[in-house]
């Protein structure tokens, strides 16, 4: 009894509250999403998205309560065992797994099936967590950084087989946890400038103007700075390794990406490509959201994503029955929440006194910002279509429980923080 | 060592959440693009055709009405399992142009595979009972049932015009988007000129669609529905049993005949010789029918009482009578030589008075009498007046109802052409002609042309003693009234009296010059013409109404290069005649010559063109 308090005491009520907000507004939005005026529906019936989504929100409950109640040592001290068991789950979805929706991704009893690779995510940080939380742990180490790219990499090779890209792609959120707890920036900016070349290589379609450009760029920076023998020589080198994957990008595009992907990456740099085709998620999505207006066309009054020209309209492309029945004003909201969500995430993990709780903080806000900004950005022509939920909102047991799972074990061990102290 | 980089998480997660929100203000607020795109992608405007209105004749005898037509849908997306082998058999086309359609159909701007795209046009109602019962065997196909113009009668072409689908041009000038792509519409005729009457007005149905095209339900509650409205049915003037005789004797034969009831102004009948039969232009053979018939040289489209302007000949001798008499340079006893000298004339007693030269169409008589309306010595200077004197004719000749369009109610009616002092100025220069310059317009020759309907409308003067309304063609539509403008008499303003006079001559005129004009039992007044043709034989023309008291119909009739007006056109003028006052034709041995259409003298026939085209016109009248 007097645990049961001390909890309710500790408790962050305000990121439950947002958990709440969401998890509500996500379900009314999955009825608008499925309604269909002409049968007369219920939002508890069974039938429908709206109604299951109901019951994996009563699930989600029950999840809580586990999670509050285990001791919250429980999960530094499993989290191999975790990890181990999704790992082991994750190999056994190709062999035993159903096929759903042509991803092979769903293990299951009967028709209640669950994508292990849902839970990958909370198990991942888990383990992520209590390495870098263990002593002595030093982020620059390269043996460390390895352990940290092998764990996060395990996973993503895993779903790949499953042909879950966009899942995959979730666990290079780590990236921005490792960045946090030491590890040089310069990963990230590799990264991310790898991308802007290979925009530019998709935009510009003669590649010589941009080698041009960036022999010009480097003679620039050249000329405006000490000219010494070694920064020169650093700067060419550097020019030519730019050069070298503009051209192997080239070389990629055009001769090693299937056509389909190759058109995707086209259709993401030039809305305009193939609107009926390859763009027709993206083209009906906005769409659907800008015909929201300020205020949108109100609840239930949908057209585009109740008559299905949004595709995947209570999954991935949920945002869309927001921007489009709630408009501008109900897009503020939910980009609010998130924001605000993740701030509070941020402020959570740093108030940590352990560095695994904090790890695991940012492991969390990291995960849930990835979904955040890849989907929205997706539903709005920002990035490319890759089919990642949005976290609270998008239709799904093994989305919502994993998000869920994410979630509050971070409420749990924030709410033990002095107790963490205290161990130490 | 790892200071600051919760604050980068903190700026990046604000940033992207302001990225978003921009971007969503961007789409949601400043472009409504896709407000538009939304309502197209999910609002879907169904058309609800009107039946267009009927056209009679003016018995109540149906001449136009709406016959089912099919149109074969295809969606795409719900063809399975197509054979195509079957398809062509079953739709009796070819391989080749079957995938044809399907090349054509993918280059429609609207094409969807969701939706209904039209794939076959335009099956008759036998050949949609032919593939009624096998259409099951094509999933994807449905048939659309629409109407397409019908005619009861292989009658009146020109008059009724025809219905065909709107021309990109037409399109483009629609500024009020009355019509879209593939809509129908009249073409000419009365379906062009009362294509706003027949037409109807089409309703609108806004229905919401999902994204297979699969309806779910009516927009806002049907708000901004519009119902459909029938077109209107329209009563022609037309007699159609006079019509059909008067397109049976003019069967062969190049040429108009235009009958007017002369109270009213309704054209009776209005034959354009060569034509067509109206429901060729209709259905599945439109195109290549109407490659045929535009391409045929005697241009079977070409509406000859309208448009067909001809020197109106000796029947001109009339009017110049009334104005002379109008004028007073004229009395009933005016006797004139038949002095050859200067125009040539036909052997008849001479001198004779006005009686005479109109019953003998005395020519040398009508030099003189213009004369002395041109010249009235107005002027010392015989240039101006001249000049005086043609002004002064022209103002007559105008209230005749020639020089302009009657302004009949069919679209491309021609005006004719009656000289103005202008004109001549232009071509001799100002104050550099004078009467001998002109005088032929004395026999209606020269640089005079009128069209067969505004004969026919001179015959209805005649009848009328100085009056007319506007020859028209539509006697009434439903709940509407016809244009004011056919209400409004048009007065000549001469003398009745002097109408009276011509009658008489005109009466007699028949037994001079147009004996098988004559009916037993019906006081008939006639003139013949000959126009002058430079290219062949000449046109023969008449113009008459009956009976003398109270007349019932005028008309005038052309036959081209038929010669002598007594021969040809007095005799179908007179049958016409008969046919509409008696109902009946008891002179079948005139009817006969008529249908055998040989009109000409042997001696002519054997020279192909006249000789020579004299210098001086002579109006080689009996």
């Amino acid at each position: 009894m007097r645990r049961d308090d001390a909890i309710s005491n500790k408790m962050d009520w305000v990121t439950v509250l947002i958990y709440a907000v969401m998890v509500l507004l996500g379900w009314i939005n999955i009825f608008a999403a499925v309604y269909d005026e002409t049968a007369q529906q219920n939002i508890f019936d069974l039938s429908l998205n709206s109604g299951r989504q109901l019951m994996f929100i009563a699930a989600s409950g029950i999840i809580i309560l586990a999670i509050l109640i285990v001791d919250m040592r429980f999960y530094e001290a499993a989290a191999w065992l975790i990890y181990g068991v999704v790992i082991f789950l994750l190999i056994l979805v190709p062999l035993i797994g159903k096929e759903v929706g042509g991803n092979k991704a769903w293990l299951g009893i009967g028709s209640f099936g669950v994508q292990p690779s849902e839970f990958a995510k909370f198990a991942t940080a888990l383990v992520v967590a209590k390495i870098v939380g263990s002593v002595g742990f030093k982020m620059d180490r390269f043996r460390n950084q390895a352990i940290l790219f092998g764990i996060i990499f395990l996973p993503i090779a895993l779903i790949l087989l499953q042909k879950d890209f966009g899942t995959a792609l979730v666990f290079t959120a780590f990236l921005l946890v490792f960045f946090r707890e030491g590890m040089s920036p310069f990963l990230l900016i590799i990264g991310i400038s790898m991308a802007v070349i290979a925009i530019l290589t998709l935009i510009v379609d003669n590649q010589w103007y941009l080698h041009g450009g960036i022999v010009v760029l480097a003679l620039i920076i050249v000329f405006f700075g000490k000219r010494t023998i070694k920064r020169i020589l650093t700067i060419g080198v550097g020019a030519v390794i730019i050069i070298g994957t503009i051209e192997s990008f080239d070389y990629v595009i055009n001769n090693v990406l299937p056509v389909r992907h190759k058109k995707r990456l086209e259709a993401l740099v030039n809305p305009d490509f193939d609107p009926m085709g390859i763009n027709w998620n993206v083209t009906q999505s906005k769409i659907a959201i800008g015909s929201g207006g300020f205020s949108g066309k109100g609840f239930l009054k949908g057209t585009q994503t109740k008559f299905d020209f949004v595709p995947e309209q209570s999954t991935d492309f949920i945002f869309c029955t927001i921007g489009e029945e709630h408009g501008w004003l109900g897009s503020l909201i939910v980009v609010g929440l998130f924001v605000t969500l993740l701030l509070r995430i941020i402020f959570l993990a740093e108030r940590q006194k352990s560095r695994f709780a904090r790890v695991y903080g940012y492991s969390v806000a990291s995960i849930f910002f990835f979904h955040f900004a890849v989907n929205i950005g997706m539903t709005i022509g920002l990035f490319p279509v890759i089919g990642i939920p949005l976290p609270f909102f998008s239709y799904g047991g093994s989305a919502l429980w994993s998000f869920t799972i994410l979630l509050f074990i971070l409420l749990k061990l924030d709410a033990h923080r002095s107790q963490m102290l205290q161990r130490l | 060592m790892n200071e600051g980089r919760k604050e980068i998480f903190q700026v990046v997660f604000v940033l992207v959440g302001i990225v978003f929100l921009v971007k969503l203000f961007f789409i949601q607020l400043l472009d409504d693009r896709y407000a538009q795109l939304a309502d197209s992608n999910s609002i879907m405007k169904e058309i609800e055709y009107p039946s267009r209105g009927l056209i009679f004749d003016r018995n109540s005898k149906l001449l136009v009405y709406n016959s089912p037509e099919y149109d074969l849908h295809i969606v795409t997306k719900e063809v399975t399992n197509f054979d195509s082998a079957r398809f062509c058999e079953v739709f009796d086309i070819t391989q080749q142009e079957l995938k044809q359609r399907f090349v054509d159909l993918k280059k429609l701007k609207e094409y969807s595979p969701y939706r209904p795209t039209v794939f076959i046009k335009q099956l008759s109602n036998y050949d949609f009972a032919k593939i009624q019962e096998r259409l099951d065997e094509f999933s994807g196909f449905y048939i659309q049932p629409r109407t397409t113009r019908a005619y009861s009668t292989s009658a009146m072409a020109n008059v009724l015009g025809y219905v065909s689908e709107i021309s990109k041009n037409q399109l483009d000038r629609d500024s009020l988007k009355l019509y879209r792509q593939g809509d129908y519409t009249g073409q000419s005729g009365i379906e062009a000129r009362y294509e706003a009457v027949l037409r109807g007005q089409r309703g609108v149905r806004y229905k919401l669609r999902n994204v297979k095209g699969i309806e779910k339900g009516s927009f806002k509650n049907g708000d901004y529905d519009t119902l459909s409205v029938p077109g209107k049915n329209v009563m022609t003037t037309i007699d159609l049993e006079l019509q059909q005789y008067g397109e049976y004797l003019m069967d062969g034969k190049v040429g108009s005949v235009v009958a007017l009831e002369p109270a009213t102004g309704e054209i009776l009948s209005m034959v354009s010789g060569p034509s067509y039969d109206p429901s060729m232009l209709t259905g599945k053979k439109f195109s290549s029918n109407f490659m045929l018939i535009s391409s045929d040289t005697t241009k079977p489209l070409f509406t000859r009482p309208l448009m067909a302007m001809y020197p109106p000949g000796s029947i001109f001798k009339i009017v110049q009578s009334l104005i002379g008499l109008e004028e007073g340079v004229l009395s009933y006893d005016t006797r004139l030589a038949c002095d050859r000298s200067l125009v040539n004339c036909h052997g008849h007693p001479n001198p004779t008075n006005l009686h005479g030269a109109i019953q003998y169409s005395c020519n040398p008589y009508f030099h003189q009498t213009f004369r002395r309306i041109i010249n009235q010595n107005k002027s010392p200077n015989t240039f101006t007046d001249s000049r005086i004197g043609l002004d002064n004719w022209r103002e007559y000749v105008k209230r005749f109802g020639l020089g302009a369009p009657l302004g009949v109610d069919l679209p491309s009616e021609k005006g004719g052409q009656m000289p103005t002092s202008n004109l001549y100025n232009r071509i001799y220069g100002e104050g550099r002609w004078k009467f001998s310059t002109i005088y032929s317009l004395s026999i209606g020759q020269g640089e005079m042309l009128v069209t067969p309907l505004q004969m026919a409308n001179m015959a209805a003067i005649m009848a009328n003693k100085g009056y007319y309304y506007t020859p028209h063609l539509v006697k009434a539509i439903e709940d509407a009234d016809i244009d004011e403008r056919y209400r409004v008499r048009h007065e000549t303003g001469i003398d009745s009296a002097y109408f009276s006079f011509v009658q008489d001559a005109m009466s007699d005129a028949i037994y001079g010059t147009a004996q098988r004009a004559i009916i037993p039992g019906i006081e008939l007044c006639g003139k013949t013409g000959t126009a002058q043709n430079p290219h062949g034989h000449d046109h023969s023309v008449f113009m008459a109404f009956a009976p003398k008291d109270n007349p019932k119909i005028a008309i005038a009739v052309y036959v081209e290069n038929a010669g002598w007006g007594g021969r040809s056109a007095a005799s179908i003028a007179s049958l016409m005649i008969e046919q509409y006052l008696n109902g009946e034709i008891k002179r079948k041995h005139l009817e006969a010559y008529v249908l055998k259409g040989d009109f000409l003298d042997p001696v002519v026939r054997a020279t192909p063109t006249p000789a020579v085209q004299q210098v001086v016109p002579v109006d080689m009248e009996e």
